[in-house]
C-alpha cells in the first residue's frame, strides 16, 4: 500500500509556509523532524488540563498525569521491543543517555587498562563521553576504521576486540552518511569476548524497525525529537540485569527509596536513573508521535524514505561537480555531498535562499570528516512527509548552484 | 557627504535593484566574492584569522599615503562577497575616517536577514577588526 503523502503533510502545520518567497522544502530531518498537529495539541492540552507533578501526588491531576506519563513508557517498550517496561529510562536525549552509561556503567565496570571500542562514524556525543571516561579511569579508546564508502571494516573491528574490551558503543545508523552498521554481527562478536554493547539509535529509531531483544544489545539510546516528538526528551533502554548492576547517575528526588543523613537507599529501575521532576509534558506528547508512526506504519515510512533517497541520489549524481559522501550498500535517508570548488556553507545558503532547508558543516562528526579530508558536507535528509517534487526542487537548485563553478 | 557614505549609498542602490528576491541577492554577493582581489597565500596564518567568524576570514593591512588599505580572503564565497563590500567602503581611507565610519548600509540592505545571525556576528567581528587596525595606525602616526 502506498502512502498518501498529501494527507500526511496536512497534519504537519509547519510545512505549509513560504521561506524566502518559496514554498518550504524541509530536508534537515536527520537534525530534527517536524511535529504532527497531534503532538503539538497534546502538549497544549497537557498544560491546560493535566499539568501536575507525577508519581506521589494524592490528587486527581497528578494521577492523570502519572498514568499518561507511564503509558508513554509502555508504548516505547513496544516500539523498541523491550522485554520489560522498567528497562525504559527517560533522559534529555541520546546524548544524556550515552553520558548516563559512560558515567554509571563506565565508572563501575571500566578499569585501568580496559578497552572501549567506538567507530570512525560516531557523532561527537558517542566519542567525547568515552574519552572523558577513559581519561578518568585510565582505559583505552579504540576506533574501528571505515572504507571509502563509509562502511566500517568488520575484520578490523574483530582485530580490536580482546578480553580487555568492556564496552562497544557504536552508532546504528550514521547521521552524516546514512550508513547502516551491521550491529547484529557486532553485538554477537562483542558478547563472545564478554563485552557489553551500546547502540546510538538517534537516527536508526526513526528509519529502521527496532527490536532490542532480537538485536540483543545491552543499551539502546534515542531521542524523541527525531521521531516527530518534542525536543529535550530521550530514552535509554538497558537490559534489566545490566541496569540493576549499575549505580545511580544523578542524585535527587524520585531516585531514592529512603533518605537519612546517615544512609540513602535507592529506588528500583527505571526510577533509580530518573532523578528530579522529569519532562512530563513532552513525555505525554511523545505518545502522539509514536501513535503517528504506528498509524502510518514503520515499513511504509521506511519504503517511502528509501524511494526518495534513491530518486535523489540518481538525479543529483547526474549534476556536473556533484561529489557524494557515504555510498554504503546499506544506507538510509541521508544524502551527503559536496559541489566541486564550492564550500558547503555557500551551497547551503544558496539552497536556503530558494526555500530549501539542508544542513551544512561537519554534522558533529569531525573525525569522520577528517577521514575523508574534508571540512564538512551538505546533507539533505528525508522524512515521511517529503515528496518526489521536493527532490526535483533540490535537484534544480543544486544544478543551478553547481553551474557557477562547474561550467 | 564623505566618500565612505557615498560608496555606501551606491551599494544601497545596487541592492535595491535586486529587490526582495533572496536567490538573486545571494548569487550577487557570491559574484562579488569571486571578484575579490588575490590574497597572498603566505598571509593565511592563524594570526591573521578574525576570531568570531564561522567561516575562515583572513585580514591584513598595508598603508598608502597615510591611508589604510585592507586585503582579505575567506574559504567561502559568500563571506568573500561580504568582505568585498566592506573593503569597497573602508579601504583606502584615513584611520580617522575608518574609526568614525557609521556603516548604515548593512542595515539598509537588510544584510542581517540575508546572511542570518551567525554570519552577522562574523560581519560585526570583521568591522571591529578593521576599526582596531585603524586605531593602531592612528596611534602609531600620532607617536611619530
Amino acid at each position: 500500500m502506498s502512502l498518501n503523502i498529501q494527507d500526511i503533510r496536512a497534519s504537519f502545520p509547519i510545512l505549509h509556509q513560504e521561506v524566502n518567497g518559496k514554498p518550504l522544502v524541509y530536508l534537515d530531518n536527520a537534525a530534527t523532524t517536524q511535529k504532527p498537529l497531534s503532538v503539538i495539541e497534546a502538549l497544549d492540552y497537557y498544560y491546560k488540563t493535566d499539568n501536575s507533578n507525577i508519581h506521589r501526588g494524592a490528587h486527581t491531576l497528578a494521577d492523570r498525569a502519572t498514568r499518561k506519563y507511564e503509558n508513554t513508557r509502555e508504548l516505547i517498550q513496544k516500539f523498541i521491543g523491550a522485554k520489560e517496561v522498567e528497562e525504559v529510562i527517560f533522559t534529555k536525549g541520546t546524548t544524556e543517555s550515552i553520558n548516563l552509561v559512560a558515567s554509571s556503567f563506565g565508572r563501575k565496570f571500566v578499569k585501568k587498562g580496559d578497552e572501549v571500542i567506538i567507530s570512525t562514524l560516531e557523532h561527537h556525543s558517542n566519542i567525547v563521553p568515552w574519552q572523558l571516561l577513559c581519561e578518568e579511569v585510565g582505559a583505552i579508546l579504540k576506533v574501528i576504521p571505515i572504507n571509502d564508502k563509509g562502511e566500517i571494516i568488520f575484520e578490523e573491528f574483530e582485530k580490536l576486540l580482546t578480553s580487555k574490551t568492556k564496552l562497544v558503543s557504536i552508532v546504528h545508523v550514521s547521521n552524516a552518511l546514512g550508513t547502516i552498521n551491521p550491529v547484529e554481527e557486532i553485538i554477537a562478536k562483542a558478547h563472545a569476548v564478554g563485552a557489553k554493547v551500546m547502540l546510538d539509535g538517534a537516527q536508526s529509531s526513526s528509519h529502521l524497525t527496532i527490536d532490542v531483544q532480537k538485536l540483543d544489545c545491552d543499551f539502546f539510546a534515542f531521542s524523541a525529537h527525531k521521531i516527530y516528538g518534542p525536543t529535550g526528551l530521550g530514552v535509554l533502554y538497558g537490559k534489566r540485569e545490566v541496569l540493576e548492576s549499575m549505580p545511580p547517575y544523578q542524585g535527587g528526588g524520585e531516585m531514592i527509596k529512603e533518605v537519612s543523613f546517615e544512609k540513602t537507599t535507592f529506588n528500583e529501575i527505571p526510577f533509580k536513573f530518573e532523578a528530579g521532576t522529569p519532562n512530563i509534558g513532552d513525555v505525554i506528547a511523545f505518545e502522539k508521535a509514536l501513535e503517528f508512526v504506528n498509524t502510518v506504519g514503520k515499513k511504509q515510512i521506511v519504503d517511502h524514505e528509501n524511494e526518495l533517497l534513491a530518486y535523489a541520489t540518481e538525479k543529483l549524481s547526474s549534476i556536473k561537480g556533484f561529489i557524494p559522501y557515504g555510498t554504503a550498500d546499506n544506507k538510509v535517508s541521508v544524502l551527503s555531498f559536496l559541489i566541486q570548488g564550492m564550500h558547503p556553507f555557500d551551497v547551503g545558503m544558496m539552497l536556503d535562499a530558494g526555500g530549501i532547508a539542508v544542513r551544512t558543516g561537519h554534522h558533529c562528526t569531525q573525525p569522520l570528516m577528517n577521514r575523508f579530508r574534508i571540512e564538512g558536507t551538505v546533507r539533505a535528509s528525508f522524512s515521511v512527509y517529503n515528496t518526489l517534487e521536493e527532490v526535483d526542487r533540490l535537484y534544480e537548485s543544486v544544478s543551478k548552484i553547481a553551474k557557477l563553478k562547474n561550467k | 557627504m564623505t566618500d565612505i557614505n557615498k560608496v555606501q549609498d551606491e551599494i544601497i542602490d545596487e541592492f535595491e535593484i535586486l529587490g526582495d528576491d533572496r536567490e538573486s541577492t545571494i548569487f550577487y554577493i557570491m559574484e562579488l566574492g569571486n571578484q575579490l582581489g588575490a590574497f597572498p597565500e603566505e598571509e593565511k596564518t592563524e594570526d591573521n584569522i578574525i576570531k568570531g567568524c564561522q567561516s575562515k576570514v583572513w585580514l591584513i593591512t598595508t598603508t598608502e599615503d597615510d591611508k589604510v588599505v585592507f586585503h582579505a580572503d575567506s574559504n567561502t564565497d559568500i563571506t568573500k562577497g561580504l568582505i568585498s563590500l566592506l573593503i569597497r567602503v573602508m579601504s583606502g581611507r584615513t584611520p580617522q575616517e575608518i574609526i568614525n565610519a557609521d556603516l548604515y548600509f548593512i542595515e539598509k540592505i537588510g544584510m542581517g536577514g540575508i546572511i542570518g545571525s551567525q554570519r552577522s556576528n562574523g560581519l560585526a567581528a570583521m568591522i571591529k577588526q578593521m576599526k582596531f587596525y585603524a586605531i593602531a595606525y592612528q596611534s602609531k602616526m600620532n607617536a611619530l
